[in-house]
Parts: C-alpha cells; structure tokens; sequence
C-alpha cells in the first residue's frame, strides 16, 4: 500500500531519487535544493538506497561525475539550483550531446545579480537550449512523479535525453504537504532495471563516447538531439498514461482549468498555476470567463497543445516568472513561434510577475487581467508588461 | 608513391561510419583516427628531396602522428592526410633532405 507522508519538496525529490534505485548520486549543497542530497546521503547511510554517493567540490564537478556515471551504464541523480544549475551549464550540452539519461532535480531560483536565494525560473529556462527535457511540478506530489516520469521518459531507447524537474524555491522545497510515496515494487514495474544499449563500460567492447566530431559528422549529432526532443513528445504522452494506470494520477503535457468557454486563458507553470486556478474560479463566481492553462512539459515544447488550447482562447494572458531580454518572457517566444503561421490566433498578451521570489497574489492578477480584458476589447496594450512592479522606486 | 598500410583500416571504418551514426556519436569501432584526416589543419608542409636522402629513418621515427612510412626501398613516405606540419621531420633531418615549405593548394 502506498503510505501518505508529510514532506517537504525537496524530501519528496529525494524520496523519488530512492525509488528510481540510481546506482550514483553526486551533489554539491545548494540554497533551495540542499536539502534533496542531505536526504539521499542519509538513505544510502542507512542502507536503504544501495548506491555511490559522490561528495563533489562543485556542481560543474557534481554533473561531470554523473556524466562519468552515466556513460559507464548505470542510473544516476543530483540536484541543484541557480547558480549551481548556472556552472553545470556547460556540461549540461555534453550530456545531452552523449544522449544521457540523467536526472536533475531543480529546485528553481532566481540568478544573481543581486544575490537572491529566492523563487523564479530564470535558472531553468536558461538551460531551456542545452537539448534537456523540462519539466514543472505545481506541488509536492508533481515533484515526486515528475521525477519517476522524467526516468521514463530519459531512458526511453527513442528519447535518451537528460531531464530536469523544476519545482519552485521555497514555495515548494521548504512547505510541508502530503504526499503519496508509491509502492516500491510498482515503481520498479513502471521504470524497469536501466538497461543501456549504447552508452556503457564494457571492456569486452571498447568504444569511444564523448567523441570529436569533424564538419562532415557534428550537424548530423545535433540533428540527433532535435529528433530525439522531438520523439520525446509522443514518449511523454505514453509515460504519462501508464503513469495514470499505475498509480492513478493524471498528467498532461499542458493542463487545462475551466478553459472551455474562456475568452481569456492565463497560462503558467510551476506552483503559481495553483493560485491562477484559484484566482480563475473567483473570477467564474463573477460570471468573468476566464480559464487557466499549467505547462507541466516545457522542453520539448508542446506545439500541438498550445495550438489547441489557442482555438479556445481570444486572449492568452501568459505568466512568467522570468525574463528573455528583448522578447519578454521565454513563453512569450515559445509560443509566437507555435502560433505565427495559424491562421486565426488568439492575442498573446506577456506578463512578468514574481521575479526573485516576489508574492503573485491575486492583486497582481487583477492588474494582469486589466490588461489583458483591454486586449480582449481591442485596445491597444503594451506586449510585455511587469506586473507588481514597485514603480515609486524606480 | 607507395599504398598507405594502413588502406585496408580506412576502407573498413569508412564503410562503418558512413552508415547510420549513434546516439550520442558514440564511435562503436576503434580506428576513427584514419577516417578523420587530421592533415587539414596544416600550414606549413614537408618537401622531401630523394636525392640528399641517407636513409637514415630519424624522421620515420621521430615523427608523432606517425604520419611517415617506408617504401619499398627504404625512403620514407610522406602521408599529407595525416601530417599536421609540425616540421619535426626537417628538423631532425641530418642532410637537409626536408624542408617544410608554405602549403599552397
């Protein structure tokens, strides 16, 4: 029977990281996520995870011995933050490149500078161009099966891509909330022993990983990444649905609330998707028709399901927590690119709200809404507008 | 000029990396190093004069690639795929028999 406990994120991606049995975990502490090794460390202490924990002197170090890790064939873990996330980044490209399952859990917070340990996305969307999947978990319970499922999806023969699980700084990693820790024995079910058909130490049959590539081969490597990111969106789709059958909790790649006869969608991700759910169903109490929209997938991009749920919607109000110099937030360009050649479109409206930890309360959401109902209207609004900004400081 | 003896390698890994490549461009053969011609990058390229040539094999031997072999009569064989151009050769060279001269193509 699947037990009920009370944790925090980060004991949840830990508990995760247990269940995936990983035969390597090397991690450096990071302010939010230092809490997610510290429980692993104790697990294997204890015996109850039969792995290697590698007590690294940096993240750049920490991904590099799961890379080392990976390559000789076995399942392997870490997670960081931030600037931590920041320094692996080179590494991050070699992973994908040597198409390695790795898994990461982030818990995400804002880049410096100045110096903020605080929630916004900023770290994993910077990493949105290194060929990871990305996922985001809304609560507790998402961290932990996103994290089953991004094994399910990295390890599946057409993907072999790494993955990162995102779940929000503090808001998540340090709140405490019920969560369903699955049976051991069906978790094996669903992700199976990690059996690597290319990339493995076998003295028996050397072969060369991490390869130099000349003119005539490196564009046909990328184009590898590219296929594989996009195979993965069908992957994700069947993980997803034995998820679904296995443990009973439903996933999509985009999660729709109340969306059906909206005339303006607000669509976010992470755990701010819980209080736009929320701020959706006092605005239907008002009889305003308005939905919301969860990007549970990120990488690869669901370009299929943004052009659904953009037939529904005469405005899409999008929420982000980061920002794309020059283009606004990262989902602004993600999906003008999924909508440019529709024919009909909704008006794409920007918000950047929440940066480095800042409340979105339902205030805010009234002056993105404000904008947004002027949009539905046909007035002019700004592309990209800041929302809850101090401007008396400025 | 004499074959390279190292033909039949080449033919061999040439056929198996002009099929499908792998996931992570993993090289799943040894001998990548005879298909990826390594001589491109050269600027400066050995001129051998037979005539001053003692057979003396200094740069058979000292050469790192090893990008020199024998023929048939014992003079060395200058292979313009693999030499970088380091100029190691000429300056070993006892009768001046190497020079190392600008590429031109």
């Amino acid at each position: 029977m699947p037990i009920r406990k009370v944790m925090k994120a980060n004991e949840a991606a830990a508990w995760a990281a247990k269940l995936a049995k990983p035969k390597v975990i090397a991690a450096f502490p990071i302010t939010p996520s230092t809490l997610v090794p510290e429980k692993i460390s104790e697990f294997v202490a204890d015996g109850e995870l039969d792995a290697e924990f590698i007590k690294v002197e940096s993240e750049h170090s920490a991904i590099s011995a799961c890379v080392g890790a990976s390559a000789a064939g076995v399942r392997t873990f870490t997670a960081t933050a931030s600037q931590g996330l920041a320094l692996m980044h080179e590494i991050l490209f070699i992973a994908a490149g040597m198409r390695l399952p790795i898994v990461i859990a982030v818990g995400n917070r804002a880049l410096s500078a100045p110096i903020n340990i605080w929630n916004d996305w900023q770290d994993t969307i910077s990493e949105r161009d290194t060929g990871w999947l990305q996922f985001y978990a809304e609560n507790n319970q998402e961290a932990l099966d996103l994290i089953l499922i991004a094994y399910k999806v990295a390890e599946n023969e057409k993907v072999l891509l790494p993955a990162m699980v995102g779940f929000d700084a503090f808001i998540l990693t340090h709140t405490v909330e019920p969560v369903e820790i699955p049976d051991q024995e069906l978790v094996d079910e669903f992700l199976g022993e990690y059996e690597p058909k290319y990339a493995y130490l076998d003295p028996s049959r050397p072969i060369t990983q991490g390869t130099l590539a000349f003119p005539a081969h490196y564009m046909e490597a990328r184009y590898t990444v590219w296929e594989a990111n996009e195979n993965a969106r069908k992957v994700i789709d069947e993980a997803f649905a034995e998820f679904e059958k296995r443990f009973g909790r439903k996933y999509q790649k985009i999660e729709e609330y109340r969306t059906d006869d909206a005339e303006i969608i607000f669509v976010t991700m992470g755990s701010l998707a819980g209080t736009v759910k929320e701020y959706v169903d006092h605005l239907r109490e008002q009889g305003i028709k308005v939905g919301a929209a969860k990007m549970t997938v990120y990488r690869p991009f669901p370009i299929e399901e943004v052009r659904a749920l953009a037939k529904k919607a005469k405005v899409i109000a999008l929420l982000e927590k980061n920002i794309t110099f020059s283009v606004g937030g990262a989902l602004f360009q993600d999906f003008s690119r999924a909508l440019i050649n529709e024919s009909e479109k909704p008006k794409i409206v920007d918000f950047i709200l929440g940066l480095g930890g800042r409340d979105v309360t339902f205030r805010d959401l009234d002056e993105a809404l404000a904008i947004a109902q002027k949009a539905l209207n046909g007035e002019a609004v700004d592309e990209v507008n800041w929302i809850g900004l101090r401007k008396e400081i400025l | 000029m004499a074959e390279s003896p190292f033909k039949a390698d080449i033919e061999r890994v040439q056929k198996e990396y002009s099929e499908k490549m792998t996931p992570g461009a993993i090289a799943t053969i040894p001998g990548s190093s005879v298909v990826n011609k390594t001589g491109s990058w050269r600027v400066f390229m050995p001129e051998f004069n037979r005539d001053k040539c003692v057979r003396c094999y200094l740069c058979y031997i000292y050469c790192p690639e090893p990008a020199i072999y024998l023929d048939e009569e014992n003079y060395p064989v200058f292979d313009y795929d693999y030499c970088k151009g380091c100029g190691v050769c000429a300056n070993e060279c006892p009768t001046d028999a190497i020079i190392m001269v600008r590429e031109t193509k």
